[in-house]
């Protein structure tokens, strides 16, 4: 696409271009050699700093971080798994053809988009006496089915007209064009979108911290807390690493996806990128 | 119900302070995310790798560490705030920024091939096609979406309360522990004026997304 | 396409020796393992008894409170409150291992008490009235007061009137907190833990971290050349109680017999030293039991 949009550079274009580049990135090589150089005048970079990583206390550092791993992809794994299929659900009644069906599934939809995750998770937590695991699945759950319900929406509203008569054509019910010709295009076309909230959902585990639920964030904190101040930054610097790291591996996926989609639909109309997912905190 | 009459002068303050957080953070991060679709696009690949690579980063990093960075990390570099709302803004515009220029440069795709073509055909430069002819119809599309980051970013500023920025959520812990016996209405209470922002942006998206479609 | 192979293999290797290094991990067992009374006796239908035949208890406490309830390295929650705990539980003739340990947050205390989802909260909780209307309370078994951590060459604050209208950081809705801004008229700058209110006060964007004394005493320790208390002089009286289920009267008056069986054995003091002693050496004494 972008192609259309400037012609070839020229040798002169090209040439500027070139030295704009280098230009650009030696000034931000340098500011951050500048950081990480005032970070290391502070001892930040200092051996003693990062020996928790492997030294005497590594086993138990490490397997503090693993715990909160597991914990994090669990809680993630089992809030997506029962979130899509909710969100379907909550996508059929939202574009049901009853009024008093589709009124006040939009009123509950509103509402739950609406709600900070971690006020969720905190009634659960409070009004229904659960563990925390299942405060913060909850509130997870609740949360992204309505996302999921949005974009599954959006999703069959852009599909041609054409497809959902020639269901109904062919004698299949409303209900049955939904489920058999309609959602199956939605999902595929939403594809990217869909796997862009789940990079959103996981990173949303860490929200559990308000219900004491031990996730990887929470680990890296209680680390921190319990090493001292001198090990702020390790902890924190490590936390970041591991969830660039998870999440770029989630959102790759959610590329490669894109592009399989865009192939086989050549031609076909234009597809959502990954922008459809929701920025929720953490 | 007594604990949130007798408390109201605290949520309203924090409630001002969560609306100034989101409203500053979302104008700047606005402008930055279509800047930085902008990038996106270009002809110059460091412009596009610089922006591809900040989009990722921003995007898949918890915004708690973001905010590590931002109101910890940058005053031992001699970056220092009087006031800890500006590290808030920069972690909140930061994060925001990537996934507005995610949403643009979607909207960008969106707009049908002939108009960029057509812009070329009669002369117009890359600021120009860009700036007169897509992005024009490429932020039409994406006003719904943008309104959901943004209410996303209404909530996400709960996450300032835990980096010395005293806002809504803040208040509710807060409220939280001195009405220890009335936890659900100190909740009810933060819950409501959350949705006081959050449920109006959300009905403005679903009116302007049945006006674009009527305009198409 | 070399490079992210190879990459992968690496990461590999690393959560390969990770596993190894955890799996010879021994437990570093830390705090005191009291030995459990061998099969107590209690009246029958007593919350005691009950206990006594499970085998386990539930206690809530703190899981980010430093020399009171703090959780290690090793998963464990150590501190002042979690070996009275210990003790208590002794009594009952449960083992240490057998004790669940639950995080209680400010927020949750109560709630938690009420529903039945622990049996006693020993979390650095504050005696008062409003929670008095919900829970009932055994002890205070310490009195901590809150106080003031400044930066060592800082020497403009002396007492908590000298923060008004100045930046004090404290935990969110944490009871300092709310005392510093309502009672001194100080700016509260909120941070999620202690730790992280230690990085503005180094920076001198703030100019005070407060909280109870014990707590601040750790830092201290910890950077001596960093950071002061303002005064040894606290400003306010937090007595440390035992939350239980309201109306369990006689669960709380053996509570509060078996405190004041520590204080006049060894058990208090030894508890006292091996957590927050390591700071404060004076052990304290057990402040008057309240038996309302």
């Amino acid at each position: 696409m972008s192609s259309v949009l400037y012609d070839v550079p020229g040798p002169k274009a090209r040439l500027y271009s070139f030295f704009g580049s280098v230009a650009g990135t030696l000034v931000i090589l340098g500011v951050l050699a500048i950081a990480v150089f005032t970070l290391a005048q502070q001892g930040i970079f200092d051996a003693n700093r990062w020996e928790i990583f492997y030294g005497t206390e590594a086993p138990d550092v490490w397997n503090l971080i693993l715990q909160g791993l597991g914990a994090t992809l669990a809680a993630a794994a089992v809030s997506a798994v029962i979130a899509f299929p909710l969100g379907v659900a909550l996508c059929l009644l939202r574009i049901s053809l009853v009024p008093w069906i589709r009124v006040p599934t939009q009123v509950v939809l509103e509402f739950l988009r609406g709600m900070p995750v971690v006020l969720m998770m905190f009634f659960v937590l409070l009004v229904f006496a659960t563990s925390q695991f299942v405060a913060v699945v909850a509130g997870l759950v609740l949360y992204n089915s309505a996302i999921f319900a949005e974009i599954l929406r959006a999703g069959i509203q852009s599909l041609p007209k054409g497809q959902r008569e020639a269901g109904l054509a062919i004698g299949l019910q409303s209900f049955q064009s939904r489920m058999i010709i309609e959602l199956p295009q939605a999902i595929r076309r939403m594809l990217p979108s869909l796997v862009a909230q789940l990079v959103v959902l996981l990173k949303d585990t860490s929200l559990g911290f308000i219900v004491g639920y031990e996730e990887l964030l929470r680990k890296i904190q209680i680390m921190a807390d319990f090493l001292g101040p001198n090990f702020l930054f390790p902890a924190f610097f490590m936390g970041a690493a591991i969830y660039i790291l998870i999440n770029i591996a989630v959102s790759r996926l959610a590329i490669a996806i894109e592009r399989r989609g865009s192939k086989k639909a050549a031609g076909g109309v234009e597809h959502a990128t990954a922008a459809g997912a929701v920025p929720t905190a953490k | 119900m007594d604990a949130i009459f007798a408390s109201l002068p605290q949520y309203w303050d924090g409630f001002l302070r969560t609306l100034f957080l989101a409203a500053v953070s979302g104008i700047i991060a606005l402008v930055i995310g279509t800047l930085l679709a902008a990038m996106r696009v270009s002809p110059v690949a460091a412009l596009r790798g610089f922006s591809m690579f900040f989009v990722e980063v921003a995007r898949n990093t918890p915004l708690t560490i973001i905010f590590f960075f931002a109101a910890i990390v940058l005053p031992r570099l001699g970056i220092k705030f009087d006031q800890f709302e500006v590290a808030a803004i920069i972690a909140l515009s930061g994060y925001t920024s990537a996934f507005v220029a995610e949403a643009v440069r979607s909207g960008v795709n969106s707009v049908p091939v002939g108009q960029a073509e057509a812009a070329r055909s009669i002369g117009l430069t890359f600021t120009q096609v860009l700036g007169l002819i897509i992005l024009p119809q490429a932020l039409r599309t994406v006003v719904p979406p943008m309104i959901n980051i943004i209410i996303a970013l209404v909530k996400n500023s709960s996450v300032a309360g835990a980096f010395f920025v005293l806002e809504l959520f803040g208040y509710g812990k807060q409220l939280a522990n001195e009405y220890g016996d009335k936890v659900l209405w100190v909740l009810v209470g933060v819950a409501f004026f959350y949705l006081l922002i959050t449920v109006p942006l959300g009905i403005l998206a679903h009116f302007v997304e049945r006006k674009v479609a009527i305009a198409r | 396409m070399k490079a992210p192979i190879t990459r992968r293999k690496s990461l590999l290797v690393a959560a390969a020796a990770a596993l190894a290094l955890t799996l010879s991990a021994c437990g570093g067992s830390s705090g005191s393992n009291p030995s459990p009374v061998q099969k107590p006796s209690f009246a029958a239908g007593s919350s005691m008894e009950k206990l006594a035949n499970a085998g386990t208890i539930k206690i809530g406490t703190k899981f980010d409170q430093p020399l009171f309830g703090q959780k290690g390295l090793d998963g464990k929650p150590v501190g002042f409150d979690v070996e009275i705990g210990k003790a208590i539980a002794a009594k009952l003739g449960i083992a240490a291992d057998k004790i669940e340990w639950v995080e209680t947050v400010s927020a949750n205390r109560e709630s938690f008490i009420e529903q039945g989802r622990v049996d006693l909260v020993i979390a650095t909780y504050t005696i008062n009235d409003a929670r008095k209307q919900k829970v009932d309370f055994a002890g205070p078994y310490y009195e901590a007061g809150q106080a003031l951590l400044v930066n060592k060459s800082d020497s403009s604050i002396t007492k908590p009137e000298d923060v008004k209208g100045k930046k004090v950081c404290s935990v969110t809705g944490s009871t300092p907190a709310k005392t510093i801004v309502e009672k001194y008229g100080a700016e509260l700058v909120p941070a999620a833990t202690y730790t992280a209110c230690l990085e503005p006060l180094r920076n001198k964007q703030v100019v005070a971290v407060t909280t109870d004394n014990v707590i601040l005493a750790g830092y201290v320790d910890k950077e001596p050349d960093a950071f002061k208390l303002a005064s040894d002089q606290t400003f306010t009286k937090e007595p440390y109680g035992i939350g239980l289920k309201k109306g369990d009267t006689a669960f709380r008056s053996w509570i509060n017999d078996q405190l004041e069986a520590f204080a006049k054995d060894d058990t208090y003091k030894k508890a006292w030293e091996s957590t927050a002693g390591k700071v404060i050496k004076t052990v304290p004494s057990l402040p008057k039991i309240d038996r309302y």
